[in-house]
């Protein structure tokens, strides 16, 4: 086993351990920072390795890493530490609110790592099985997080988040095990490298195409679930809303990116078997759906969080729409897309959470003037926002114009659909967040300092990813994206 | 159709002992009963492991039965039992469809089920291949009957049968996932039990009940009224 994937999956896995041992002592979000830095170190040396080396399989073919996946992971390490900082003032406050108690902030911490110790199993793993466990571990690991608070609100945020979920999941089971007996079918009585993706993606071919077809529809249902597609989506604006902000922040940045993830791995098996066009229009199908759907409901919203929720459902419909898209192109933009996303999606929430804060409640009518009392929270939203709606020059603009494109070439007849959706969504959430950033002051002073640095590290590199993409990452999403192309 | 061995017949008998175990949770409404009905549930794919195990010769599945013997026959059951004594539950509200409206349905599913699996069932060449269409139908009425149920508790017993479809699915197919794999999905299950065993009680310690009837505020309307 390679030395820098046992170092990044060993350390979020200790700093479980240790913050579940340790409890709630003082210097708790600071060993919780710690963790993720030595994650995120590990996940940076992987990289190196990788894009120097080419790809990776180890420890008996049970992981496996290539360009798809080595930049999710930097990508969740990087949203991990950066997290980690904003969610040491963060949670600091809300302790002295009285809105935890030291014993849940140790749960905090522990399930912190947990969680992304499952994130990092998942997109390493090359065993199609292993990834289901990571996946339904994940939500594990985080049911209780959205409960922390334990208001009536949250608790049904939790039960909701755990039954869709599991649901879902159950469903991509039941696709998982399709895949299995299609593969043993194929390669013959091998049992355990029947579940390998490498091994998988070598007979694809021969692979029945009529179980693939079945198994793939259970796979988008249940990864899709995850993902926050619709109709599946109800769970993911109560569970962004209810739950600690930082929790918000890693859900939207991190756990969609992921499932998203299972779900291509998926459709390239599944592509190479069929020969047709039927995952290509599946996906494209349900993420115009879920553009759709999100962007109607962005307007009735009235919490900040839950209006940032939604949006992340209609970003994982462009998403899953541009995968569907297939094509160099599409598939680059849409990496390139996952990456700004997640980036500036975390900085919006980290900026939100701090608004909240301030002003005592999360609802956008009673939040009002963050520009006199803090400019660089007004500015982080504001800029946050401007950034997720795709203005130029920041790196959402450069993905979605790509992605406009190629729809423009491929799919003509979706193209007014996305175009609608995108102005909507601008009308939408421009208009609540502006009288937010100026206006009358509501708020009052916090005890603790807000970590902003994260805010706009995360809309730095954003900015730069519109303006320059250097020439390394672009032969990285390159890579990439021929991968998922199958070439 | 003479010579079909006693083993498979008892196969069968197992794929058929359970479509009925899964038609009696439907019309089940003590939760108690619930419970028993799923150990019960358990112990028959415990059996059908174990004909498996012994008709094909495939070492794995006594482990995997082992693990089925101590998580789903003993482990599962007495700890819903003590969550269920704990928390005072023991009757479900009247389900949303009444219960022979909920069979109808249930008839209609398990036709549904064998029809989806055919092409599956065709395919396979294990042994007990007509049985996939039973564990589709299985993990299918496990969904109705999450749907149908308000009491948090039967919704999560829904839930483990649900799985228990799933796991007999994978067995009649393919002989059972690898063994890394199952083991991780026998640990999320249990998992999963525990933090709900954490959950309900936060759930009664906030409503004094646990009718999931409570956790409906957080509807679309709500949240535009504005409340919490």
């Amino acid at each position: 086993m390679s030395l820098e994937l046992l170092i990044l999956l060993a350390t979020p896995l200790t700093g479980a351990l240790t913050l579940g041992v340790l409890g709630a002592r003082r210097f708790a979000p600071e060993l919780n920072v710690g963790f993720s830095l030595l994650t995120f170190l590990a996940a940076g040396a992987l990289a190196v390795r990788v894009v120097a080396a080419g790809q990776l399989l180890v420890a008996h073919e049970q992981f496996f890493i290539d360009a798809f996946n080595v930049f999710l992971v930097t990508l969740t390490a990087l949203v991990g530490l950066t997290t980690a900082i904003f969610s040491r003032p963060y949670m600091r406050v809300e302790l002295e609110h009285g809105r935890v108690r030291p014993l849940q902030l140790r749960l905090y911490h522990s399930m912190y790592q947990l969680f992304m110790t499952t994130m990092l199993v998942a997109l390493t793993t090359n065993n199609m099985g292993l990834l289901w466990v990571a996946m339904e571990a994940a939500t594990l690991s985080t049911v209780l997080l959205v409960t922390l608070y334990r208001t009536a609100a949250s608790l049904e945020a939790g039960w909701k988040y755990f039954i869709l979920c599991g649901v879902g999941i159950a469903q991509a089971l039941f696709g998982t095990i399709l895949l299995y007996f299609a593969a043993e079918h194929a390669i013959g009585g091998e049992g355990v490298s029947a579940l390998l993706w490498t091994h998988l993606n070598g007979v694809k071919g021969q692979l029945e195409p009529a179980v693939l077809s079945l198994a793939f529809v259970f796979l988008l249902v249940g990864y899709g679930t995850k993902a926050g597609l619709a109709p599946l989506h109800n769970w993911l604006p109560d569970a962004h809303a209810e739950g600690p902000t930082p929790i918000s922040a890693v859900l939207s940045g991190l756990l969609l990116n992921v499932a998203i993830y299972a779900v291509v791995r998926c459709k390239i098996l599944v592509e190479g078997s069929l020969h047709s066009a039927l995952p290509s229009q599946m996906l494209m199908g349900f993420g115009l759906l879920s553009v759709v759907v999100a962007v109607f409901l962005l307007w009735r919203q009235r919490d900040i969080k839950r209006l940032f929720a939604y949006s992340s459902i209609e970003h994982m419909g462009i998403i899953t729409f541009a995968f569907g898209m297939g094509g160099a192109v599409a598939n680059f933009a849409a990496l390139l897309h996952m990456t700004v996303h997640s980036l500036t999606k975390s900085a919006i929430f980290f900026a939100a959470g701090h608004a909240a804060q301030k002003a005592g409640t999360q609802l956008m009518d009673q939040i009002r003037g963050l520009i006199t009392l803090s400019p660089t929270i007004g500015w982080g939203l504001m800029m946050g926002s401007l950034a997720i709606l795709g203005m130029p020059p920041f790196g959402v603009f450069a993905s979605e114009f790509l992605i406009l494109t190629t729809a423009m070439r491929e799919q003509p007849w979706a193209t007014p659909i996305l175009l609608a959706a995108l102005a909507v969504a601008f009308a939408a959430i421009f208009g609540r967040v502006q009288p937010m950033v100026f206006g009358e002051t509501t708020a009052k002073r916090l005890p603790h300092p807000p970590a902003l640095l994260p805010v706009f590290v995360h809309l730095g590199l954003v900015l730069g990813l519109g303006l320059y993409i250097p020439p390394y990452l672009a032969d990285w999403y390159r890579a990439a994206a021929r991968l998922i192309g199958g070439g | 159709m003479s010579a079909v061995p006693l083993t498979l017949q008892l196969l069968n008998f197992c794929a058929a002992l359970l479509l009925l175990l899964s038609f009696a949770m439907l019309s089940q409404r003590r939760v108690v009963n619930l419970v028993n009905l799923l150990a019960v549930q358990g112990g028959v794919l415990l059996l059908a492991t174990l004909l498996l195990a012994a008709r094909t010769g495939q070492h794995h599945l006594y482990l995997s039965a082992a693990l089925t013997l101590g998580l789903k026959v003993i482990l599962l059951p007495w700890l819903l039992h003590r969550l269920i004594r704990r928390l005072g539950v023991y009757w479900d509200a009247e389900p949303l469809l009444n219960i022979s409206g909920t069979m109808l349905v249930g008839v209609l599913i398990v036709v549904f089920a064998f029809g989806l699996a055919q092409p599956i069932s065709q395919l396979a060449s294990t042994a007990t291949r007509n049985a996939i269409g039973i564990a589709v139908a299985v993990v299918l009425l496990s969904f109705l009957m999450m749907i149908t149920r308000r009491k948090a508790m039967s919704q999560v017993v829904g839930f483990l049968s649900m799985e228990n479809g799933l796991f007999f699915g994978a067995m009649s197919a393919t002989y059972g996932m690898p063994m890394v794999v199952e083991f991780g999905v026998a640990l999320d299950v249990l998992v999963a039990v525990l933090v709900l065993g954490i959950f309900f009680f936060q759930i009664r310690e906030q409503f004094d009940s646990l009718d999931l009837h409570h956790l409906e505020a957080l509807r679309e309307e709500a949240a535009e009224r504005g409340e919490d």
